[in-house]
């Protein structure tokens, strides 16, 4: 049993419109608390930015820069040097993002942000769709997934953006899930102890995106992880992979029989889902044994 | 008048980045393009010397740029930026964030021609395309004035909490050098109170910026905006006299050039006053009343000082360089506006004079004089040839 074990400095209040049941603000109350008090986010429109809140309320209790769906990195930029330049150099600047505001219209500040290696923590939320403007596609949308856009299913399959951002060579990137708390929040912690940039990707089985049953957010993401869907490491400088979990024990098809955005799946779609899951496992098992 | 001391040969543009230099800004993200480019380089070339203390960013688009300023100028950072034609055409969600923001950052554009096609000189319609966007926008016609409007720009912006856009024309400015007085840094520090601004991003304050609203305090965000800037023309009038007692050149939201008794005013802006000048000169010598009347400060617009200045002027003929398809030139709608329902209003024409950097000689605005000063004025503005 994976206990959760993290400090609940109450960062995060009760209250929130998330949807009941929602991981993503299970997910928030985890990384806020385990940040503290001294920290600013930036949060592009995403349905992060409607958890923490419509003014004049606020679910979290640090500051919070409202901004671009395209720019969170850049702004985030901007609030680091703007508190280096005042001298206030240890607050953490985080970014709390959605996959469309990072793979997809925020990629390209996210890319020279890294390149600058600026002094932010970067998290994202991969619902993987556009869940605000109702559940779309983005680039982070998986092969066959039915969305707002992709009422046939998506044709091409999900971008591997930390492929991407190891290629930048920041410090550190890692994945996590709202089913491996303890985990979530031990990455976070290591995260905002090293300087530069940081990314955390985080999976949120989406309750209405994803067509999951209100009490399965958490069960979703524990199949993903133990299917090998999502799998859990961490990538150091860019080339050091650690695996956080290097075993598999269920195939995918439970995982998929889950949600309703893969309804339409034929058993040839399932073994074809299988096979390249399998593929990508061995790939990144072959890295982190390098 | 003082004597001037400390001059030196500068173009408009490396007139900009000693203004911006001397006062001092914490943060400056930072995207190049021509014509442009000179106010970054030598700003990264006052950095890397040590004279320059401040963050500075390059990151990949004018875009992140904007993003960076008011993210840094929300966290309570004196912010400057410079851009020019797409790049700020690139930042147009942006400015209408800083303003919404009330983040008061100043930015330096260099007005040109956007594409398509493809070109690289004078015409204003870059920044009077942003018109609507909530900044401050002012017209600088040399770069004296552009230094001495970027060090008056931030504490304009920042008194009242609004972003300030200054612009100059292309090349006639940006790249033409002349003698610029260099005025001394602690001038300057006197000048520029420092930038404390009491809502900010800070972990002891707890304050956050930008949440999703009603209806209401959607209305009220920019009904507070358009209050402060009925203010702007009050804050440009005593900055510039303030100005004006430290350095012996003033300056105000409009400007008069012989203008007494006249019977034709010009009114333009950016670089055209320059020659405007001359040929008014050229005119008044051969007995034509005859003056200019500079727009120095564009939004706001100086409306009520406009119809002071033209009121029983019988003839005025505004100059633009710059076109709105379908519609005109825009000083001359904006102009026309301004006037409605004044009794005994002038005469406007409105002469699309320059656009596309063409260039419009003195003699050819001693020409539109004979030409226009008495005619009857079309609605439309008019195409010089
Ligand atoms: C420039 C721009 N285009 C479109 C939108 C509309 N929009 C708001 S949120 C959103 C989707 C965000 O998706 P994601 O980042 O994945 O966050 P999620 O809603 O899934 O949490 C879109 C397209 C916008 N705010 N800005
Ligand atoms: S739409 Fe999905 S991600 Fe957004 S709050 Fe609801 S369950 Fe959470
Ligand atoms: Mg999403």
């Amino acid at each position: 049993m994976d206990m959760i074990d993290y400090p609940d400095g109450e960062q995060f209040s009760p209250g929130h419109v998330a949807c009941a049941g929602c991981a993503e603000a299970l997910s928030l109350r985890v990384i806020l608390n385990t940040l503290g008090a001294d920290a600013i986010a930036v949060v592009p429109p995403s349905c992060t930015a409607v958890i923490c809140g419509g003014y004049p309320l606020s679910s979290v209790s640090i500051p919070v820069q409202h901004t671009t769906l395209e720019s969170a990195a850049a702004s985030a930029s901007g609030v680091k040097r703007s508190l280096n330049a005042l001298g206030k150099t240890n607050t953490t600047v985080v970014c709390l993002a959605g996959d469309g505001g990072t793979y997809d219209i925020g990629l390209q500040a996210l890319s020279s942000a890294a390149e600058r290696n600026e002094d932010i923590l970067y998290v994202c939320f991969d619902n993987e769709g556009y869940m605000n403007t109702g559940g779309q596609k983005s680039s982070s949308t998986p092969l066959n997934a039915i969305t707002g856009s992709t009422p046939a299913g998506k044709l091409s399959r999900k971008k591997n953006l930390v492929e991407i951002l190891a290629a930048h060579r920041i410090p550190y990137i890692a994945t996590c899930s709202p089913a491996h708390l303890s985990d979530m929040s031990a990455k976070i912690k290591k995260a905002a102890s090293i300087r530069g940039t940081k990314v955390i990707m985080v999976i949120i089985p989406c309750l209405p995106g994803w067509g999951v049953a209100d009490d399965a957010a958490v069960k979703t993401a524990r199949m993903a992880v133990d299917s090998g869907v999502f799998p859990l490491y961490e990538v150091e400088d860019g080339v050091d992979y650690t695996m956080t979990i290097d075993t598999r024990n269920q195939s995918v098809n439970a995982y998929l029989k889950q949600q309703k955005r893969y309804r339409n799946l034929s058993d040839k779609n399932i073994s074809d889902i299988q096979a390249d899951v399998d593929k990508e496992w061995e790939y990144l098992l072959g890295r982190a044994r390098k | 008048m003082k004597e001037k001391q400390n001059l030196q040969l500068l173009s408009g543009n490396h007139a900009v980045s000693w203004g911006v230099k001397l006062a001092r800004p914490h943060v400056a993200p930072l995207y190049p393009i021509t014509p442009q480019t000179p106010i970054l380089e030598k700003l990264t070339e006052f950095h890397s010397q040590g004279e320059l203390d401040a963050e500075l960013l390059t990151p990949e688009s004018e875009h992140s740029a904007m993003s960076a300023c008011v993210a840094a100028s929300l966290t309570g950072a004196r912010v400057f930026t410079a851009t020019s034609s797409q790049g700020l055409l690139l930042m147009h969600e942006l400015l209408h964030y800083a303003s919404g923001a009330r983040a008061p950052i100043v930015m330096f554009n260099v007005n040109r021609t956007p594409g398509s096609p493809w070109a690289f000189w004078p015409d204003q319609i870059d920044s009077l395309s942003q018109r609507d966007t909530g900044w401050i926008k002012m017209y600088s016609e040399s770069p004296q004035e552009s230094l001495d409007t970027v060090i008056q720009a931030f504490r304009i912006a920042e008194k009242l909490a609004l972003p300030l856009m200054i612009s100059h024309d292309a090349f006639y400015v940006s790249h033409a050098v002349e003698p610029v007085e260099l005025p001394q840094q602690e001038l300057v520090d006197n000048f520029l109170p420092a930038y404390n601004p009491e809502l900010r991003l800070d972990t002891s304050l707890g304050q956050s910026f930008g949440a999703p609203i009603d209806q209401a305090t959607w209305n009220r965000s920019r009904r507070e905006a358009g209050e402060a800037m009925a203010r702007v023309e009050n804050e440009v009038l005593e900055t510039g006299k303030a100005w004006g007692e430290l350095t012996g050149r003033s300056y105000a939201a409009l400007e008069n050039y012989r203008t007494e008794a006249a019977d034709t005013i010009i009114v333009t802006m950016g670089s055209m006053c320059g020659t405007v000048r001359d040929a008014v000169d050229a005119l008044r010598d051969q007995g034509t009343a005859v003056g200019l009347l500079k727009v120095r400060q564009f939004r706001p617009l100086p409306v009520q000082t406009l119809r002071d200045s033209l009121a029983g002027i019988p003839s005025v003929l505004v100059l633009d360089r710059n076109y709105s398809p379908g519609m005109g030139g825009i000083l001359h709608q904006e102009l026309k506006s301004a006037l409605f329902g004044m009794r005994d209003a002038p005469r406007v024409h409105g002469l699309l004079a320059g656009v596309g950097g063409v260039n419009v000689s003195s003699n050819k605005i001693q020409q539109l004089v004979a030409e226009y000063a008495d005619a009857k004025p079309s609605n439309d503005s008019v195409w010089v040839e």
